[in-house]
């Protein structure tokens, strides 16, 4: 029986990954589909990045901002003594980056696509702001939600690029599948590289039938 | 019930502008803004209902105060038991018709409606004849079925004043003449003062108590019924359209 754990590690990584993308790029995607406001497209353009730049590159700004000496890892070292540098957390770090781009823009579109006359009809009808936003635009965008947060599951659980250059490829810690496919191809064992790969591909079909099935479907 | 107006709003695209100067008041129960398209209406009762906040102005309904800029009063629109009838509706589409009644009631996801409630949404889809409809969804029912529909949960909480936004555009010509004889009826029920905006005559002759019509931003003309030519007097399309008194004769008869 191969080692499974990159399996499991990769899984556990990819849920955290995008449950902590759905809540920032749903946040996001709100304020950029409803609000007009000056430098709204630069945000637009900064938020989808991630889906452009060259994953090594995007590593190379995480460890800039998030390194033991960088903005954000050195003010976590000094007072809360963390560093997400070579441990799994970076990971979840690095996949939440790739993947939330995929659920920016699902989620934008998804929220473009309501009628702004129901949400209207919604505050008419007594409604506070944060009540629109539950029974009525939620709801109605629901579907592009569950999509977006798909793909963006699937890119998780498939980074190598970004996880590698702040996670490292530590085996038993941060090595994720993708990279203990990379490291068992490089060692010739084959066998372990052909379950990591087959299993890897029958999730990511699974989901991208199911999010065609989601996106084709109307009410 | 008294409905003042007086603001002024400027909306400004890239290459034009429009100025809304809007000032009117009505005694009356049954109000007609008349205009063409664009000429500020549809801006208008937005900015009653709370939609759009005026640059400057007043606006107040039956002497509550909506709307003061003078005073920084700007009611949220939640606040002010307004009822809305929209041009297509906006019926959640994602509800059934039994939850969109019920929705203005229903504040929590969690909690169901109290007994009283749920007899209330039982109540007032008999009255407007949908009861065998109510676990439909809004995509399933025709045009007529629809404005129905909208008029049950615009009513369920017993707005102070309804505002109609063009009721009967999206309605065939048929249909149109029987919807605007059950909204007269609905408004006996009711008893709520209506605000209908239209570019459509015939709605004037039916609503129009008071008149105030509408040009290019501004209020053009207010007028009362009773300063209106007598149907008889007036020109051919009056006495086509003349259903309003024709409905009152038959009311009356009926009786």
């Amino acid at each position: 029986m191969p080692d499974l754990f990159p399996l499991w590690l990769t899984l556990r990584i990819a849920f955290l990954a995008t449950l902590i993308a759905f809540g920032f790029a749903v946040a996001f995607a709100w304020i950029v589909a409803r609000f007009s406001f000056w430098g709204r497209d630069l945000l637009d353009a900064i938020l989808t990045l991630p889906l452009v730049m060259p994953p090594t590159v995007l590593g190379y700004y995480l460890i800039v901002v998030w390194g033991r000496n960088g903005w954000l890892g050195g003010w976590l070292h000094d007072h809360l003594g963390i560093t997400l540098m070579f441990t799994w957390q970076g990971a979840v770090l690095a996949a939440t980056v790739v993947a939330f781009p995929l659920l920016f823009k699902s989620a934008r579109a998804a929220f473009e696509g309501v009628n702004t006359e129901y949400e209207k009809a919604a505050r008419i009808l007594g409604d506070t702001e944060i009540q629109v936003f539950f029974r009525v635009t939620l709801p109605l965008s629901v579907r592009g939600l569950v999509a977006g947060t798909m793909l963006a599951f699937a890119r998780a659980m498939g980074d190598f690029g970004a996880t590698l250059m702040i996670a490292g490829n530590i085996q038993g810690k941060t090595q994720t599948a993708a990279m203990a496919v990379f490291d068992a191809v490089q060692a010739g064992d084959y066998r372990l590289a052909n379950t990591l790969v087959a299993i890897m591909s029958v999730v990511c079909v699974t989901i991208l039938v199911m999010t065609n099935k989601l996106a084709a479907r109307r009410v | 019930m008294r409905l003042e107006v007086d603001i002024r709003k400027t909306l400004r695209s890239r290459d034009r502008s429009f100025v809304l100067e809007a000032s009117f008041s009505s005694q009356d129960d049954l109000t007609v803004i008349f205009g063409a398209s664009g000429s500020g209406k549809s801006l208008t009762i937005q900015s009653i209902a709370g939609l759009v906040r005026p640059d400057s102005g007043r606006i107040s309904v039956g002497g509550e105060v909506l709307f003061d800029d003078s005073q920084r009063t700007n009611l949220p629109t939640r606040e002010r038991k307004m009822g809305y009838l929209f041009q297509d509706y906006a019926l959640f589409p994602h509800l059934s018709v039994r939850e969109n009644i019920a929705y203005p009631l229903k504040k929590t996801w969690y909690l169901g409606l109290l007994p009283g409630q749920r007899q209330e949404v039982s109540e007032i889809m008999a009255a407007f004849e949908i009861t065998h409809l109510a676990e439909s969804l809004p995509g399933e029912l025709s045009g007529g079925q629809r404005q129905r529909v909208a008029l049950a949960r615009a009513l369920i909480k017993k707005p102070s004043i309804l505002l109609l936004d063009e009721p009967f555009s999206a309605l065939d010509s048929m249909l149109r003449h029987r919807m605007r004889m059950e909204l007269l009826e609905i408004r006996q029920k009711f008893g709520v003062p209506l605000v209908v905006i239209t570019h459509d005559p015939a709605d004037v002759e039916v609503f129009a108590d008071t008149l105030v019509v509408f040009e290019n931003g501004g209020v053009k003309e207010v007028s009362r019924r009773r300063q209106q030519p007598e149907p008889a007097q007036a020109n051919i399309w009056r006495q086509k359209v003349c259903w309003r008194a024709k409905w009152e004769q038959e009311q009356a008869q009926a009786v």
